[in-house]
């Protein structure tokens, strides 16, 4: 390095290049202390319960569109944690909740048979559809036996998608499954496939392969990336989805917060919830059935 | 490619019209991961300053375990600490799943190896320049950490930016803990997936570039601090 | 050696001293077992050819370094770590923080335990010393070599050391570099501090050293006053070493 005489006027612009960074060092830290002091205040609420309910429900816009009426009405907030039916159920038993709401019947029932739940109600259906390529190379379209359609896509051993994640979905695709001759497991992997996610990402990898899907119809109604695909099977019977509500078990949970919970259920069982429900509706369409048996 | 452009254009919607529900997981996001980031560094640079310093028993094993913890998927993270929060878990009574606060936990989970490994390496690397000296001079331990780090501020600085650039842009382990509610714990990318599970592609997409720009200007804020740092030979 | 030892006309007035010094690495011996004293208040030089042992040596006798055998005396009694803060050491490359001059200043007197109050003055001294003044609030590593070199050295002389330590500090400096820090030198030696140079130059050694330890093939060569050392050597080594002549220098090292 060679040897300079420095410049008169370096001590400034040191001192200068110095206050700078201090000045950028204060800035910065001052600003990252100010988002850390702000974010305690972030999450602190009056009153509120968690309802533990499936992404396809959440998905369909149902809930902005109850909740708000809920939360006027009375005043409790209801934050809902949408995840698949599976983890809504298990997140339930581990007391991290208020209510349930998901469409598996018997899952329901088994979850207040061992004491998690107070008791089950019935509170609305929707029903399932079976989508498919513009193509429809099974030729199932217009179909109204389920049944009868599933096996077609089978013996013609055209690509279905499954959700695969031991959601309610799932489980009445399988019951559907049941009743053919065929058996899907030992076709996983050729045409029959399983995607272990949500209904969403099931639909964009099922029009992605330009295969077959079973989906709620809320979902497919509202889902942004269809695609050319379209509805090909509807109305049958088998496709009603049953939904049902639990409050989470106090004596099991000591910390959820039951009567809350309960002002909830109350309300989405009366008259005023069930309406509700029934006035939903999607490009006209009305995607829920009330269906609460008057006590 | 007619998705990209659509999503190009309603990403510069979104930005320009300030729209409000995209201003609030913005601002949520950036607590929660700025948060996280903070104590990951309280916790993880003299934590790292220590392990880079001092020799003791045990510590080729601390060096392998902390690199090796850099790479603990977010989402396995997310369900540790789910596990801890839950109501029937450890922590259970302190009500803190389905918060911003869970959330930050697990940030700071993910994040705190990630500064620790990094600032090992950094101040090893100017322990070994120093030690003599400080050897000479006789200074203390703590005296020796609080200089080592002040000394590598700069390129701790771009350590903070790694542990940050890895929560800002991370799913598993907010989307577990916090729940995604809406308004209350739902983030960037916790909306992404949401929107892309409904199919909501290009919206998706649109938001994917906001969080992108984001990054890009916290990048470009550092790089410029560090650009004045290395032509006054801080660096 | 005795007769080197004999040399030293009061050997009770030794500062520091190695006994017996060994350093070496596993089955290795690198240096030793040699005995040396630091005449209190001189100028001792240390040279020898490369590899010689005379970084080790002086690590050895600050207490970097830790004697596989033998060891070393400050003031007769054995060294302790508080006695160690009374030396300081410059290396042939400077240290220097990543901050400024300044901040590099306060930072070896705050850690040498210098009350706040008295540190002003000292910093300034320091400054003065090493003709830095105008660039107190410069970045360090901005610094010329020799200006680093001078900022190291006033640091080290900042502590008020009883014994200066420098090992080869103007090995990559210019001349007019090399005058300052031997001004810098000269200056606390006057003041009573004890310094300890390692250097290959000889005509440095002759301008500031009054005692001199030459290492060879590990071992001292020679030890003695430096006018004797230098102008009359006994040992072969000192003076193939002083002619000049690589050829019988290198010689002498093959033979090792």
């Amino acid at each position: 390095m060679a040897h300079r005489r420095p410049a008169p006027d370096s001590r400034r612009a040191d001192k200068k290049l110095t206050g700078m960074l201090t000045h950028l060092h204060r800035l910065v830290a001052t600003a990252v202390l100010a988002l850390v002091l702000l974010c305690w205040s972030a999450g602190a609420a009056d009153r509120f319960i968690i309802l533990q309910s499936t992404t396809s429900t959440q998905n369909s816009g149902l809930f902005e569109h109850l909740l708000p009426i809920f939360r006027a009405k009375t005043g409790i907030e209801v934050r809902t944690v949408a995840v698949g039916t599976g983890q809504a159920i298990r997140n339930a038993m581990n007391g991290d909740g208020d209510v349930l709401l998901v469409h598996a019947t018997a899952a329901e029932e088994r979850f207040v048979a061992e004491g998690h739940g107070t008791i089950r109600h019935d509170v609305m259906y929707n029903d399932f559809v079976i989508v498919g390529p513009p193509s429809d190379p099974a030729g199932i379209a217009g179909m109204d036996d389920a049944v009868a359609a599933l096996s077609r896509i089978a013996r013609a051993a055209e690509p279905f998608v499954s959700r695969g994640d031991d959601s309610g979905t799932h489980k009445a695709e399988l019951a559907l499954w049941q009743s053919t001759a065929v058996n899907v497991a030992a076709a996983s992997g050729t045409w029959y496939r399983e995607t272990g996610s949500g209904m969403g990402a099931t639909l964009n990898i099922g029009i992605g392969m330009n295969a077959y899907a079973l989906t709620d119809r809320a979902t497919w109604i509202t889902f942004g990336n269809k695609r050319g695909h379209r509805i090909l099977v509807e109305g049958d019977r088998r496709l009603l989805n049953q939904y049902g509500i639990v409050a989470i078990n106090p004596d099991r949970h000591p910390n959820a917060k039951s009567d809350d919970a309960q002002v909830f259920i109350d309300w989405i069982l009366s008259v005023e919830g069930q309406t509700a429900i029934g006035e939903f509706r999607i490009h006209g369409q009305q995607l829920f059935v009330p269906n609460a048996s008057t006590p | 490619m007619n998705t990209f452009w659509d999503s190009l254009a309603a990403a510069a919607g979104l930005i320009l019209t300030w729209d409000p529900a995209l201003v609030e997981i913005i601002w949520l996001s950036l607590q929660v991961t700025l948060t996280a980031v903070l104590i990951g560094c309280i916790i993880g640079l003299p934590l790292g300053a220590v392990v880079g310093a001092f020799r003791f028993p045990g510590r080729p094993v601390i060096i392998v375990a902390l690199n090796a913890l850099m790479g603990l998927p977010p989402v396995v993270i997310g369900l540790f600490v789910y596990l801890v929060l839950s109501a029937s878990g450890p922590l259970g009574p302190l009500q803190l799943l389905y918060t911003p606060t869970a959330m930050i936990i697990a940030q700071t989970v993910l994040v705190t190896p990630i500064v620790a490994a990094l600032t090992r390496q950094v101040v090893e690397d100017l322990n070994t320049e120093y030690s003599e000296s400080f050897a000479s001079l006789g200074v203390r331990r703590a005296d020796r950490i609080a200089a080592l780090l002040w000394d590598a501020r700069y390129s701790l600085l771009t350590v903070m930016l790694a542990g940050f650039g890895r929560a800002i842009a991370e799913v598993g382990a907010v989307i577990i803990v916090g729940g995604n509610i809406n308004h209350v714990t739902r983030v960037m990318t916790t909306a992404i997936a949401l929107e892309t599970s409904k199919g909501n592609l290009e919206l998706a997409l649109a938001l994917g570039m906001v969080l992108l720009s984001l990054a890009f200007v916290v990048n470009a804020a550092v790089m410029a601090l560090r650009a004045s740092a290395v032509r006054a030979a801080y660096a | 050696m005795a007769g080197d030892r004999e040399r030293l006309a009061h050997r009770g007035d030794a500062i520091l001293s190695g006994r017996e010094l060994t350093y070496g690495t596993g089955r290795e011996t690198h240096l030793g077992p040699l005995d040396v004293d630091i005449r209190t208040g001189a100028c001792t030089v240390i040279m020898g050819a490369n590899g010689a042992g005379k970084s080790v040596l002086v690590r050895l006798l600050h207490g970097l370094v830790k004697p596989s055998g033998g060891k070393v005396l400050w003031r007769g009694g054995d060294m302790t770590a508080s006695d160690r803060q009374r030396q300081a050491m410059v290396f042939q490359r400077p240290v220097l923080l990543r901050r400024s001059v300044l901040a590099n200043l306060r930072f070896v007197l705050r850690v040498r335990g210098i009350e706040p109050t008295e540190r002003a003055a000292l910093e300034q001294a320091a400054l003065d010393a090493a003709q830095l003044g105008h660039a107190a609030h410069r970045p360090a590593r901005r610094l010329s070599a020799g200006e680093q070199q001078r900022l190291a050295v006033a640091q080290a002389l900042a502590t008020a050391p009883e014994v200066l330590f420098l090992d080869e500090p103007t090995a990559s400096l210019d001349p007019a570099s090399t005058l300052a820090i031997e001004a810098q030198i000269a200056a606390a030696r006057v003041r009573g501090v004890t310094i300890v140079l390692v250097t290959h130059d000889i005509a440095q050694a002759r301008r500031l050293g009054e005692d001199v330890i030459f290492l060879a093939d590990g071992g001292v060569a020679e030890q003695g006053r430096a006018t004797e050392v230098l102008t009359a050597p006994n040992s072969q080594d000192v003076r193939a070493w002083l002619t000049g002549d690589l050829h019988l220098i290198a010689g002498g090292q093959t033979k090792n």
